[in-house]
């Protein structure tokens, strides 16, 4: 077990490192959420919807999209000169792989979204006050179920002739059980309901998580045999 | 479609099943003639979910088993299945705009067989996007392993939403509040579709099996 999660640490933070020294993808995501963020704004009419009202919607488009974004440079960079051959040889257990690439992936989208919900706060004109913290809850529980699957179809998708546009068709309708209860949860709390009552929601993700976090990296191993 | 006893007995009993809702089953006091659309669209619901079973269940059979005509199953039923949850999709609609007032709502079973819809959809594009047999078998059961776990998730999610659909009338814990003349016409119809689905599945499934023995003449 310990070796397993040390495997994996060893592999997120070698993309971590690629991706720190190169900035390309994180780059392009952060003025990909920035962009949506603002042409969101006009396409509704702002004296007819509060943006308020808008701001929970946007936000989890702008999240899954930009994280899709990312998902897909994390097998994409492992084709390059076979690298993947290597990784599969060394003598770790492929359930490392799996997970250390989800971490990876996970440090990106939580990276993006560190940016992204305040730009949100600030474009729309929305005091999160008190709310800050179970957004950011709220946010990571969102983060972990979108990477954990996303990882799997990447991995899968980086290997066929469609590359670009599998990753999201298979994706996106996975994540309607996180973008759903998000989005509810994130509005409850905008509107300055209590926490709780966004909890039946919150379980909703708690339990996404655990269920595709097990099921994927269980599956991972059977897209890589050859 | 290569005409066999079993497709040839599947198409008769639509065809007496259609004659059955159209001439011989009463209208609804209420709905009128929109309420015929049920029997279609109740059949194609319980194909669809039955052949969507299938693949679920054929795809870890086949992660376990590691046998080609697992994987064989799994498509075909996708692909037939696809064909049904398009029948209740449109046959939905249809019943939805003079009883509802609209063709649309995003209540929680449309939303769920939506989704289905859409992840069967996925499911027929990944497969069509692998060459490799052995590589296309092992991702589509993962696939289809992955979307049985999450049809509980999206029903739960959109279910919390919220819900407009008709309430269960036959499988419920009372007695069916169907009269019998109607119950016995949607039995029919169950039994039709059933029976259209087992003989496109076979079809289906042959023609995964001439598709395969192609590629290896070809490559030999």
């Amino acid at each position: 077990m310990t070796e397993l999660v040390h495997d994996a640490w060893v592999i997120a933070v070698k993309d971590l490192t690629i991706e720190f020294r190169t900035r390309s993808a994180f780059l392009s995501a952060v003025v990909f959420a920035l962009l949506a963020i603002v042409i969101f704004y006009f396409a509704w009419d702002p004296t007819a919807v509060a943006a308020g009202d808008l701001a929970p919607g946007v936000l989890w488009v702008v999240f899954t999209f930009s994280g899709l974004l990312g998902l897909h440079r994390s097998f994409g960079i492992e084709h390059e000169e076979r690298a993947i051959d290597g990784l599969v040889a060394s003598p770790i257990l492929r359930e490392s792989i799996f997970l250390g690439k989800a971490i990876a992936n996970l440090v990106f989208v939580i990276a993006v979204q560190a940016i992204a919900i305040p730009a949100i706060a600030l474009f729309y004109n929305l005091d999160f006050g008190a709310a800050s913290l179970p957004i950011a809850g709220v946010a990571i529980l969102a983060a972990i179920g979108v990477v954990t699957v996303g990882t799997l179809f990447s991995a899968m998708a980086s290997n066929t002739r469609l590359a670009e546009l599998l990753l999201p068709m298979l994706s996106l309708p996975f994540f309607v059980p996180i973008v759903l209860p998000a989005a509810q949860a994130t509005a409850k709390l905008l509107s300055g309901r209590p926490a709780i009552e966004a909890m039946s929601w919150l379980k909703l993700l708690v339990a996404f998580d655990l269920v595709f976090v097990v099921a994927c990296t269980l599956a991972y191993p059977f897209t890589l045999e050859e | 479609m290569k005409a066999t006893p079993l497709s040839i007995s599947a198409a008769a009993a639509v065809a007496i099943a259609l004659v059955r809702v159209i001439f011989f089953t009463p209208y609804e006091m209420r709905q009128g003639a929109a309420q015929k659309i049920f029997y279609i669209h109740a059949s194609s619901a319980w194909v669809a979910f039955l052949a969507f079973g299938l693949v679920g269940l054929a795809s870890a059979l086949y992660l376990w088993l590691r046998e080609e005509r697992l994987d064989r199953i799994a498509e075909a039923s996708a692909e037939v299945g696809l064909i049904f949850m398009t029948v209740v999709l449109i046959s939905g609609p249809l019943w939805g705009k003079p009883i509802w007032g609209t063709y649309w709502t995003w209540d929680a079973r449309l939303t769920l067989s939506l989704f289905l819809w859409f992840i069967i959809l996925g499911y027929l594009v990944l497969r069509g996007a692998i060459d490799d047999r052995a590589m296309r078998a092992r991702y589509s059961a993962v696939l289809g392993i992955l979307a049985a776990l999450l049809i509980p998730f999206v029903h739960l999610s959109v279910y919390l939403f919220r819900t407009l659909h008709p309430m269960p009338i036959i499988a419920k814990p009372s007695a069916p509040s169907l009269p019998s003349q109607m119950l016995v016409t949607l039995i029919m119809m169950f039994v039709a579709f059933t029976l259209m689905y087992v003989a496109l599945l076979r079809a289906r499934y042959r023609l995964a099996v001439a598709r395969d023995e192609a590629a290896e003449a070809y490559h030999a």
